[in-house]
């Protein structure tokens, strides 16, 4: 018996040539989406009200996450449920080392770029000694182990409130959007472009080492972890790799997030955060980075439709305050719930599955 | 002196709990493979019922008897309806529903009783008696190992000694044969998830009241407690549950006692990694050879 084993049916491609038959170069082709992409978004931005703006932006950081979260669960087949702590380490950097710039007196807009840099290398140095731990755990042990380590990450804010300030947390100093934009240039348009920015460069490595050797690597120890030490592949510096890759997404997304909120407090790091990301990308799918992009958007999206729903039924306060707080609870419970019972493969795999039915149907296609 | 007396009685109570609610753990992990990770939301759903029929009646008995029955009921209905039909050749699904389940529970329960904290009542005093100038150990703590004590002989002798506990036990260990001798495996294991989460109600009923009260999240940290008991002790060893959960008890009590409260969830996270990474099967497991 295989120790360890994804959720996610094991795909096709897990060694060898990309099975899709896709010609070209992976880097190029990947550049040419992201800057696609980054074009939609700087469009978008302009067209869209700030208060969306600001949602798209949270997307944006929440996706550096789970596309991190899913390298390592769905195409490694580690699970992870201390994600929530990873990004609050990434967050509390950012923190620390902007109100250090800002004690310091320095500004200027490349400081920003700095203290992201130095959240994802603090994140990575987290995400080391958690996945040299977590490699030689199995199943339900490495789970209970990154559990453990999302229930005490928050907890330690309070043990040093010295640096982290206790249950009140730390603000976030961010400078305002450089004047050569304009005196009225909306700030949530900036909070946008820097959020997209950072997750369009992390998206774009992610997928290009998911198409490369090592992405292949990920997928083999996945599957099957006997059969990977036989070609020659370490398993555990694999997993590790596996482990640092995805901290640094976590790391970069918690940044992100903090500096939108421009503060952090450890009860927006909660062991339900762990659980939402993991939500997300089961929901997502689990082994395709696609599936990340659909668990980040429910993440935005959910919280705000059941706060619509509640607006509709006339309750009084506590109880509004209460379904407000719960109803979206509940409803990534059941739907975790309902996904991984009826469709393993998430919303991205029903998407490639119908995508595959259509394309079969289509005359003189080979396929 | 007197300090390292009262936390060893202090943190033995503890370890009480934290042994069984380990066992809970541990029961259905013999039983069915799976790590419940829902165990800590079930059981503060059945603490909340028992705080309602406290309420209506009064009477905290009432309470803890539904809390018990309670436990039992969402034990059974948690398997009949949701771990029946999740695909166990990965052992990352049954986690990820556990998960999901957490999720459910608390949110529903965050609807019903707010995400406040909550008094939970006491049976008895918590204020220390005092043996020969020392303050030992209060009523409620000896209320505390009554009631795990006669737990775990009952739990002792239903596996030992009763028709339906060697069911249980043959259904768990050969499904195909039992099943074949006459044995109603599904129900057997329905069984092992309720006694398994009426145990952990029962630990909550026992624990919340030490802590800052009732609420949906009160479990999160005993459980992480009582995983790193259950780890200790190994997965597979009841007896091992309960003595991980001692040890687990009385070093948590040390560290808050002696290095501050603060500390204790980053010593549970150091024990539990110690543990996992030198002796991976539990300090009870025989040898084996790694399973590939």
């Amino acid at each position: 018996m295989s120790a360890t084993r994804a959720a996610a049916p094991p795909e096709r491609a897990a060694t060898g040539a990309p099975a899709d038959g896709r010609r070209g170069s992976t880097l190029l082709r990947h550049l040419a989406v992201a800057v696609a992409v980054a074009l939609l978004v700087l469009a978008a931005s302009y067209g869209l009200a700030p208060f969306r703006n600001f949602q798209l932006a949270t997307v944006a950081a929440y996706l550096c996450a789970t596309a991190g979260l899913t390298v390592l669960t769905g195409l490694n087949g580690q699970l992870s449920l201390g994600h929530g702590a990873l990004m609050a380490t990434g967050a509390y950097t950012v923190a620390l080392c902007q109100g250090a710039f800002a004690d310091h007196g320095l500004t200027g807009g490349w400081l920003l770029a700095v203290s992201l840099v130095a959240a994802i290398l603090v994140t990575v140095a987290v995400g080391a000694v958690v996945g040299a731990a977590a490699a030689r755990l199995r199943g339900p042990y490495l789970a209970g182990v990154t559990l453990a380590v999302a229930v005490v990450v928050p907890a330690l804010t309070v043990t040093f409130d010295g640096v982290f300030n206790g249950d009140q947390g730390l603000s976030v100093p961010v400078e305002p959007p450089p004047l050569a934009l304009g005196a009225y240039f909306p700030y949530e348009r900036w909070q946008l472009w820097i959020a997209a920015a950072g997750t369009l460069l992390a998206l774009v490595l992610l997928a290009n080492l998911v198409r490369s050797r090592y992405g292949r690597t990920f997928r083999a120890v996945r599957d099957d972890e006997v059969a990977a030490r036989l070609a020659g592949i370490h398993v555990a510096r694999t997993q590790v790799l596996a482990f640092v890759v995805s901290a640094a997404g976590a790391g970069l997304g918690g940044a992100l997030l903090a500096v939108l909120a421009q503060s952090v407090s450890p009860g927006a790091f909660s062991l339900t955060l762990s659980l939402f990301l993991l939500m997300a990308v089961v929901i997502g799918g689990l082994g395709r980075l696609a599936g990340a992009l659909w668990g980040a958007v429910l993440l935005v999206v959910l919280p705000d439709l059941t706060h619509s729903v509640t607006e509709l039924f006339t309750v009084s306060p506590a109880v509004a305050q209460r379904l407000e707080g719960n109803l979206p609870l509940a409803i990534f419970g059941i739907t975790l719930v309902v996904v991984m019972i009826a469709a393993p493969g998430g919303v991205q795999g029903l998407l490639s599955r119908l995508g595959r039915e259509l394309l079969a149907r289509w005359p003189g296609r080979r396929s | 002196m007197e300090r390292f007396v009262f936390l060893t009685f202090d943190g033995l109570s503890r370890g009480a709990v934290y042994a069984a609610f380990a066992l809970a753990l541990v029961l259905i992990w013999r039983a069915a493979r799976i790590v419940n990770f829902a165990q800590g939301a079930m059981a503060v759903a059945a603490a909340y019922v028992a705080y309602s029929v406290t309420a209506a009646t009064g009477s905290y008995w009432l309470g803890f008897l539904a809390a018990l029955a309670a436990g039992l009921l969402l034990g059974a209905v948690v398997d009949r309806a949701v771990m029946r039909f999740v695909d166990h050749t990965s052992p990352l699904n049954p986690v990820i529903v556990a998960l999901g389940l957490v999720l459910l529970i608390q949110a529903v329960l965050g609807m019903i009783y707010g995400n406040e904290f909550r008094p939970a009542g006491t049976p008895f005093d918590r204020a220390a008696l005092t043996v020969g100038g020392f303050a030992v150990v209060s009523p409620y703590d000896l209320f505390v190992f009554a009631t795990v004590g006669l737990m775990m002989v009952a739990l002792a002798w239903i596996f030992a000694r009763t028709p339906v506990g060697l069911r249980m036990r043959a259904a768990a260990f050969a499904p195909e044969v039992s099943r074949l001798l006459g044995v109603n495996v599904g129900g057997m294991l329905a069984l092992g998830w309720a006694l398994a989460s009426g145990v952990g109600a029962l630990a909550a009923m026992l624990v919340i009241p030490t802590e800052l009260g009732l609420h949906p999240n009160a479990m999160d940290l005993v459980f992480v407690s009582a995983f790193t008991a259950a780890v200790v002790g190994g997965l597979d060893s009841p007896p091992g549950a309960v003595v991980g959960g001692l040890v687990v008890g009385l070093v948590l009590s040390y560290v808050s006692g002696y290095a501050g409260s603060d500390l204790t969830p980053l010593a549970v996270l150091v024990l539990l990694l110690a543990v996992l990474l030198v002796r991976p099967g539990g300090l009870f497991a025989p040898v084996t050879a790694r399973r590939v």
